[in-house]
């Protein structure tokens, strides 16, 4: 028997008329990471919102460590630790006085509090930018210093609310190395996201929501092999090459902007192949680039239509 | 077990205490507001209107406790902006979801504005000694002074706590809070209410400022106090339970939208 640190079971969430969650129903093995993955306003925040205790659902269990996210949150709280959406830092203070007033709101002694916040610095690359206020911090900066604040206490089970939105791809790059540090220390990771190459480069298993559910749940393999591989979309100049090319080579086709995109494993041989065809046919693209499957593609596939216009605008 | 516990409610009080005490240095702005604002308005008041307003004394000497008034009503409204602030920040959020009590965020700035609430009064009686204050006060009327202030500068923020809950937006607190700087001004602080027309007159004789500055008028220059002193004290207690229990119920109702 596996060992589920989170388990939720039909979780229903209402604002007013609008189901935000509608009966989701997942678990988290201790350890691991999982991805919560979907686009804007799917409800990512409103669960991770019911896990850490904020608020209640209108029906359904959650249960962390056991204990239910409801009537034993006091629990929970000792368990967890939140790192919201949106950085819940004090601009006014430094990184390390912030990190020292989180310490003693844990309750921890005073040269806890103090070698604590030293060794948290040192481990987020924050010990040059200790005594600066936090108003001069970059995005990035204040992203570390968020999550170096929630580990304080040395949580079990750890929610990130979409860490690397805003990021630039560097930082972003910095941030997946360090949830993997986390992860290999044996902490629980739960994060949320609206990118799946971000699910794909960290989970150990992903959920995808959309509207409310769960439409699949899965490793990133898994969700893979459904979504297909990556694309190499090519374009034509004119009408005319660009219905010559349809008829010699196999792929999606728009009309309108004059684009065949083609699965590929993305072998140098089968680019040769597919160049080759186009060549003998004396049909040269203007463009070419490859493409990875975009959370957009999931939702096509899985869903068999395309969310645009299909999602909830709030 | 209750002791830890109210041991760590006190502990946790004092950490956001001292944080909202950085706050209030660092914010150099809001401090120099809070402390320039009153005292230029003092100033304005002897120089320009001092000749022409007949009070029986000095205008300084009548003017000074009104001025204290303002200036307390002027520092605790920065605090509404402050918990708003909090509020609609990430910082609340990661506060509920520790193991602890989140009202230690009202408490630090509940006494954090009582700290510059105090600084700032502190000038204000300082410039009004230079500019020819002379308070007749010996040691049991000033700690009077500083009771009824302290009692005041409490129920005050309390009051601002509640408007910072109320409010959804950083704007909005900063709007709700002007009417509570006017109210000074329709009062015995700085002319005599007989002189109003008379359903001002009766408005200004009847609200807590009035009998609160009479009280100070008393103690720092020997006014009579008559029953002033136990009239501010039933105004404003009551103001500072109810709404501390306002407060609270509202910082609870945040818990579950
Ligand atoms: N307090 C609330 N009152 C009313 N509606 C809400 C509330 N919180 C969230 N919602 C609605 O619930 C839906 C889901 O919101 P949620 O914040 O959970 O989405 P999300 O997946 O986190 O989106 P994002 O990627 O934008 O952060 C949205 O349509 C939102 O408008
Ligand atoms: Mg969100």
């Amino acid at each position: 028997m596996t060992d589920q640190v989170i388990s939720v079971q039909g979780i229903k969430k209402r604002y007013g008329e609008h189901l935000v969650l509608d009966g989701l129903s997942f678990h988290v093995e201790r350890g691991s990471i999982f991805a919560l993955l979907g686009e804007n306003g799917a409800g990512k925040t409103t669960m991770v919102r019911i896990l850490a205790t904020l608020i209640k659902a209108n029906s359904g269990s959650a249960k962390i460590g056991g204990y239910d996210t409801d009537s034993e949150s006091v629990s929970v709280k000792k368990l967890i630790s939140l790192t919201g959406q949106y950085a819940a830092v004090d601009e006014l203070l430094t990184g390390e006085e912030n990190l020292q007033m989180i310490g003693r709101l844990n309750h921890l002694d005073h040269r806890t509090v103090k070698a604590r916040t030293v060794e948290l610095l040192e481990q987020f690359d924050l010990s040059g930018a200790a005594k600066k206020r936090v108003s001069t911090y970059s995005g990035g900066m204040r992203r570390r210093l968020d999550i170096a604040i929630s580990l304080f206490a040395n949580p079990e089970v750890i929610f990130l609310d979409e860490p690397t939105t805003g990021l630039d791809p560097r930082s972003r790059k910095n941030m997946w190395e360090l949830i993997r540090k986390l992860a290999n220390r044996g902490v629980t990771i739960f994060l949320t996201t609206q990118y799946l190459e971000e699910a794909d480069q960290l989970a150990d298993k992903i959920a995808v929501m959309n509207n409310g559910k769960i439409i699949e749940t899965g490793t990133s393999e898994q969700l893979k092999s459904i979504i297909g591989k990556e694309k190499l979309e090519l374009t034509f100049q004119d009408q005319a090459s660009f219905d010559e090319a349809s008829k010699v080579i196999k792929g999606q086709i728009n009309e309108s902007e004059k684009v065949i995109s083609v699965e590929t494993e993305g072998s140098t041989e089968s680019l040769r192949r597919l160049l080759n065809t186009l060549h003998e046919n004396q049909i040269e693209p203007v463009a070419m680039h490859f493409r990875k499957p975009t959370l957009d593609d999931v939702f096509l596939e899985i869903t068999g239509k395309s969310t645009k216009g299909v999602s909830s605008n709030d | 077990m209750t002791n830890s516990r109210l041991y760590w409610a006190a502990m946790d009080g004092w950490t956001m205490t001292r944080r909202s005490i950085k706050h209030i240095v660092r914010e150099k702005e809001s401090l120099m507001m809070a402390i320039g604002l009153p005292v230029a308005i003092m100033i304005m008041f002897v120089a320009v209107f001092g000749g022409a307003i007949q009070t029986g004394t000095d205008y300084v000497n009548y003017v000074v406790p009104g001025v204290i008034i303002t200036c307390a009503g002027f520092g605790s409204s920065i605090i509404a902006v402050s918990v708003t602030q909090d509020m609609i920040g990430g910082l609340f959020e990661r506060l509920r979801s520790m193991p602890l009590h989140p009202s230690s965020l009202m408490v630090g700035h509940v006494i954090g504005g009582f700290v510059r609430n105090a600084i700032a009064t502190t000038v204000v009686i300082l410039v009004a000694l230079l500019i020819g204050f002379q308070p007749e006060a010996g040691v049991v009327e000033w700690l009077g002074v500083i009771g009824i202030l302290t009692l005041f500068m409490l129920s005050l923020n309390w009051l601002f706590v509640v408007f910072g809950l109320l409010v959804k937006n950083v704007e909005t607190a900063n709007a709700i809070t002007f009417p509570m700087l006017f109210l000074p001004y329709v009062s015995s602080a700085f002319v005599p209410t007989e002189t109003m027309p008379s359903w001002l007159h009766t408005f200004a004789e009847n609200q807590p400022m009035t009998p609160l500055i009479e009280t100070l008028r008393g103690l720092l220059l020997g006014t009579p106090i008559g029953t002033n002193l136990w009239l501010s004290i039933a105004w404003f207690g009551g103001l500072l339970i109810i709404s501390f229990i306002v407060a609270t119920i509202l910082f609870k109702k945040r818990k579950t939208e």
